[in-house]
């Protein structure tokens, strides 16, 4: 029997180190062929005619025009989004009003919606055809094919952004604190800038983050809402497709290589965030 | 004041003004356009509408859309619940970096991912080249929507079973080695179905994006009438063609697609919480 006690133990609650090793070699390659690939591709791609060339498609005005109209369209949407998000979080977590789960499936609601269905929308409320958009376009104040589209355009489209990050934060941390400091005299806004602000501000943070990159990227709804006017109404990902459909190869890559670039600062903020501040975020982004 | 109706009394101040910007701006961006389009449907009324999507091309594209969406979801149901598992239970070089990187689809404009995979898939592509002496086409065909979809819908089934996998108990685990289950019955029988309602989640999520998905698939589908033409793309050459009322007609078909799967999703939750949360 003394063999029995040589044995080294077996562990039960993992796998063999064959299939802990095959596994991982899988998950490994399924991850190199589905997000690496693509993400390289389109680097390498827009260094096609080298550096030289990349920087030549970033002076082109159509690209420089559509840059600019992508970061104000981003810095408009993103505060009213965030206003939109601490609003509604108040009036959801810190009253106990009746209706607060068809609130939040009608703040969930656009993320289930194809974004061009919401460009379509927008086109049916605001187009020449409707009433509402004759009279707008009567008094010059054109939202389809025009600024204000684009802008309702990607408001739809990054809606529960910031409110989902920080509902679930404010749930999780109750009322006490806030109520404390009403009992202690300071004003509403007092309370909400001393007390409140900095419990969420790392989750409102995160929302802001994601907010922001699906604001720069937004392309089904701009698409269709803006019409695409060339340094106009183009945004980086709607440009990027007029590049590409015009065989400008390094042109659309160089722009699509920016957004990449974009892309990859969110991710590493993010990770920041979710290393860093875990226990004030959402449960959800605990990893 | 009308406030005090829809909520019982709390001390704490600014109902009035946060549910005011709240309702304010929700009906502006998502109530009203979703009434133009419901009230556009019903200008044109049911039989209207029905004949309008009852043509071989309309149901085409929205059988293609939803078909391609739930092939990619299945293959990331699979994918991402192994995805999930090696990350939460191995320790290897380059863990976390993989774990951030899973959330890249999330982060990048779909119409850049669109033109990325339609480079590397294409006849003259990386991968594209690969795949020809084997007969495989992926670029311009259904296939290439599936690539897509996949890349699309990956990190949700990912997102959503992480946090259940970080939360599993070990002694579960082994109370069932302990009574002579071997590793493989233990994930099947123990492990499993604690993951179920998360996986359906996932699942859920995945496909309700992809099924309304446009920037990345029209790159890579080719775009052929009746054959790799979504749902979406056709809306879109709808609205380009100004016949507002067959793009509403395709429109509305998605959002009756859209809400069915959202109550679908709440459903699972629902009864999901009903069997994990009594435990």
């Amino acid at each position: 029997m003394s063999d029995i006690a040589l044995t080294r133990p077996v562990p039960v609650t993992t796998e063999p180190p064959l299939i802990r090793y095959l596994l991982i070699g899988v998950a490994l390659a399924f991850v190199a062929l589905f997000l690496f690939a693509p993400l390289v591709t389109v680097f390498v791609e827009a260094l096609r005619q080298g550096w030289a060339g990349s920087l030549d498609a970033l002076r082109l005005p159509d690209a420089q025009a559509a840059i600019l109209m992508t970061l104000t369209i981003a810095a408009i949407a993103v505060p009213i989004n965030a206003v939109f998000g601490i609003a509604a979080a108040w009036a959801i977590t810190k009253f106990d009003s009746r209706g607060k789960a068809v609130l939040i499936t009608l703040i969930d609601l656009p993320f289930s919606v194809s974004p061009v269905v919401a460009g379509l929308m927008l086109v049916l409320l605001f187009g020449a055809h409707s009433t509402l958009g004759g009279w707008l376009i009567a008094n010059d104040m054109p939202i389809v094919f025009a600024f204000p589209g684009i802008l309702l355009a990607t408001l739809f489209v990054t809606f529960p952004f910031v409110a989902r990050e920080i509902i679930p934060v404010m749930i999780e941390q109750g009322r006490a604190e806030e109520e404390a400091a009403l009992t202690l005299g300071a004003s509403g806004w007092r309370t909400f800038f001393t007390v409140t602000l900095p419990n969420i501000r790392w989750a409102l943070l995160y929302g802001v983050l994601l907010c922001n990159a699906r604001a720069m990227g937004e392309f089904g709804a701009v698409a269709v809402i803006s019409g695409k006017i060339r340094g106009v109404t183009a945004t980086m990902p709607t440009m990027v497709e007029m590049f590409y459909n015009e065989y400008l190869s390094v042109a659309a890559f160089t722009l699509a290589a920016v957004l990449a670039m974009l892309a990859l600062l969110t991710l590493l903020l993010k990770s920041l965030l979710e290393w860093r501040h875990a226990d004030l975020l959402a449960a959800t982004r605990r990893h | 004041m009308r406030a005090s109706i829809l909520r019982s009394p709390s001390p704490l101040p600014g109902f009035g003004l946060s549910f005011g910007i709240m309702m304010t701006i929700l009906s502006i961006v998502v109530l009203l356009p979703i009434g133009a389009l419901l009230g556009r449907g019903l200008m044109i009324g049911p039989a209207d509408l029905w004949d309008m999507v009852n043509s071989r091309r309309i149901l085409t594209a929205l059988t293609l859309s939803f078909r391609a969406a739930l092939i990619a979801s299945l293959f990331n149901l699979v994918f991402g619940l192994l995805l999930a598992w090696v990350l939460v239970r191995y320790r290897f070089w380059g863990r976390r970096f993989i774990d951030a990187a899973v959330d890249l689809p999330f982060a990048l404009p779909t119409a850049v991912a669109g033109i990325a995979l339609t480079a590397l898939y294409a006849p003259n592509g990386v991968f594209g080249q690969a795949l020809a002496p084997l007969g495989l086409q992926v670029a311009y065909t259904e296939v290439g929507i599936w690539t897509a979809l996949v890349f699309i819908g990956l990190p949700f089934v990912v997102r959503t079973v992480q946090p259940v996998i970080e939360e599993l108990e070990a002694d579960l685990e082994e109370v069932s080695a302990t009574l002579g289950a071997r590793r493989i019955h233990t994930l099947r029988r123990v492990i499993l179905p604690t993951l179920t309602p998360a996986l359906l989640t996932g699942f859920a999520l995945a496909l309700a994006r992809s099924v309304g998905e446009y920037g990345s698939v029209i790159f890579i589908a080719g775009n052929i009438p009746n054959l790799t033409e979504i749902a979406p793309l056709l809306i879109v050459i709808r609205l380009e063609e100004y016949n507002y009322d067959a793009a509403a007609a395709i429109g509305i078909a998605m959002l009756v697609i859209s809400f069915a799967m959202l109550l679908a999703i709440n459903a699972i939750q629902v009864w999901s919480r009903r069997r994990i949360g009594n435990v």
